[in-house]
């Protein structure tokens, strides 16, 4: 079945790069190491302009199969690169390919963690842009029995935004001076509206500020964002940090976390 | 041209009536011999593949002067049949009863070969059973392929209890726990002291998790170990006299919830879980990365919320 899917999907995947040949003059992307018949579109939707590489500097801990196709687990660290300016991941074969945008400044260690809904078998990357604006690309594939992105968050979740929406639970660890890990957990649906009659429902940005005032990191999420958020961060600095984020329909959420 | 016509025909003929188009798989059973009148047959200690036909899995049977009492039938109904025709065949009598020790597809996927005997379940398990069957076929045919051909989820019945029964005069015990998953069931034979212990013992194989409760677990391996028995049949890996089986079980299952509950307080992403040290004495364990990264997806999400505050809203 995937082998079939697939060879359809490269047949597209062609014709996208035939199309691309004709468009206006931008390199010509490396060729794919994970050989993702996608790979053309992504590279001309997401990284088209820039100087394009495959690179180890970006770890990307991934499981080969999605345990849960509704909280597919991903740790990106792109710390080895200097000067990281954007980390943007993305899933090529996901019906909505656009995972999260996270821009750490100069104070935050560039690297995130999250879960995302997986639809099928798909490569999942990070594709990090450093200060000389050249794109670098780490990643895999991820494989799946899918249904994570159709799937309403009421008929397979928890359930617990129904009572606790809005809600958020972190925590501040300091395993080291000048170092802060942040996770935090939103209670939000997450609701992609590719579930039928259930319309997009997702957090779209969230700050992170020091407790001077100063803006540690801005971080966009898209649909494929698991429900109820877990996410992780890695800070230079000490003391508390405060969260700002809003979702689609303008709700907006603030705390303050203490170490 | 008539060669073609008459596989056309042949293969509507195999459309009407039913049958697979697919090549049977053969599974090559050959029953293992556990103690007076008990065998094993034992699956490999692969995850579930094409190859092996999704036989990664041990099943067993008691022979008793009424027929057989048979202990899980296995990953599929082609398995079934074929367990079920050897044992007949050897024991020379109809397969008496099904015993299916939990709601794992590699454990009662075999059960259609069984529709004419009474296929015993606790009544979790058949809840279970009903409720997941389909989802866990789909899975089982995107993994195992054509070996899966015509399964479908029978239901067992009538439901199990604990305490003791006797077939064809050989008594069994039946030991109602829980842990890997919500309804695990022990078979002893007391005549040979053979322990059918299911998924709550594996051997020199990496322990699954998808739907334990740790506490639970341990708690059914302790009344395991106080069983007087003699020979335990995992439900993966080998047969093992006495309780090593049990103990090895038991000693994974205390590092991991150690080893998840630690990481958890350390503020650990679940990712990071892959990159822990393992102690040097589980790396002979069969899949043990692949396993280690399952468990930690089912474990720790609970494990990791619960090491977090909840955080009140700052004035807006």
């Amino acid at each position: 079945m995937r082998h079939h899917r697939h060879t359809m999907l490269r047949t597209i995947g062609l014709w996208m790069l035939a199309a691309g040949l004709a468009a206006p003059a931008w390199a010509a992307p490396p060729k794919d190491p994970l050989d993702s018949p996608a790979w053309p579109a992504m590279a001309e939707r997401y990284l088209a302009g820039k100087e394009v590489r495959f690179d180890n500097a970006v770890r990307v801990l991934i499981p080969d199969s999605a345990e849960d196709p509704l909280a597919v687990p991903v740790h990106v660290d792109a710390s080895a690169l200097g000067d990281v300016r954007e980390i943007l991941v993305f899933a090529d074969l996901n019906p909505i390919t656009t995972i999260l945008r996270y821009e750490p400044t100069a104070r935050v260690k560039p690297a995130i963690g999250f879960r995302f809904k997986i639809q099928q078998a798909t490569p999942l990357r990070a594709a990090v842009r450093t200060g000389d604006d050249v794109w670098h690309l780490g990643g895999g594939w991820i494989d799946a029995s899918g249904g994570g992105c159709t799937t309403a968050s009421a008929a397979s979740g928890s359930g617990l935004w129904k009572d606790r929406f809005g809600e958020i639970d972190a925590r501040l660890w300091t395993p080291a001076p000048n170092q802060r890990r942040l996770r935090v957990q939103l209670i939000h649906p997450m609701d992609t509206g590719l579930a039928g009659g259930i319309p997009a429902f997702y957090l779209e940005e969230l700050d992170l500020v020091d407790a001077d005032g100063t803006k540690l990191a801005h971080l966009q999420t898209f649909e494929p964002i698991s429900e109820n958020p877990m996410l992780s961060f890695d800070l230079a600095g000490h003391g508390k940090v405060l969260l700002r984020g809003r979702d689609t329909q303008a709700n907006r959420f603030a705390v303050t976390v203490s170490p | 041209m008539r060669r073609l016509a008459g596989l056309l025909a042949a293969a509507s003929l195999a459309l009407a009536a039913g049958h697979p188009l697919a090549a049977p798989y053969d599974y090559r059973l050959e029953p293992q011999a556990v103690g007076d009148g008990t065998w094993v047959f034992i699956g490999t200690l692969e995850l579930f593949s094409r190859a092996n036909g999704g036989n990664i899995v041990n099943t067993g049977y008691i022979e008793t002067p009424a027929g057989a009492v048979v202990i899980d039938s296995g990953p599929s109904k082609q398995y079934g049949e074929q367990q079920r025709a050897l044992i007949e065949k050897r024991t020379g009598s109809k397969v008496a009863r099904v015993y299916v020790t939990h709601a794992h597809p590699d454990h009662f996927f075999g059960d259609q070969a069984y529709a004419d005997v009474p296929i015993h379940a606790l009544p979790v398990t058949c809840a279970g059973i009903d409720a997941n069957g389909e989802a866990l076929a789909n899975n089982l045919y995107r993994l195992v392929g054509d070996a899966m051909s015509g399964t479908q989820t029978l239901t067992p019945q009538p439901l199990a209890a604990s305490g003791r029964v006797e077939v064809g005069g050989r008594t069994l015990r039946l030991i109602t726990l829980a842990g890997h998953t919500d309804a695990d069931l022990a078979v002893l034979d007391e005549k040979s002291g053979t322990l059918y212990a299911g998924d709550l013992v594996f051997a020199h194989r990496t322990p699954t998790t998808p739907n334990a409760d740790i506490a639970k677990w341990l708690a059914a391996l302790d009344q395991l170990e106080a069983i007087p028995f003699k020979t335990l049949v995992p439900g993966h890996g080998p047969v093992l006299k006495g309780p090593a089986a049990i103990r090895e079980t038991r000693d994974y299952l205390r590092w991991l919830d150690a080893m998840l509950k630690e990481a958890a307080a350390r503020g650990l992403d679940l990712p990071e879980i892959a990159e822990l040290p393992i102690p040097a004495r589980f790396r002979d364990m069969a899949l043990l990365r692949e396993e280690l990264s399952r468990s930690a997806a089912h474990l720790y999400p609970k494990l990791e919320v619960q090491a977090l505050k909840r955080i009140k809203p700052d004035p807006q």
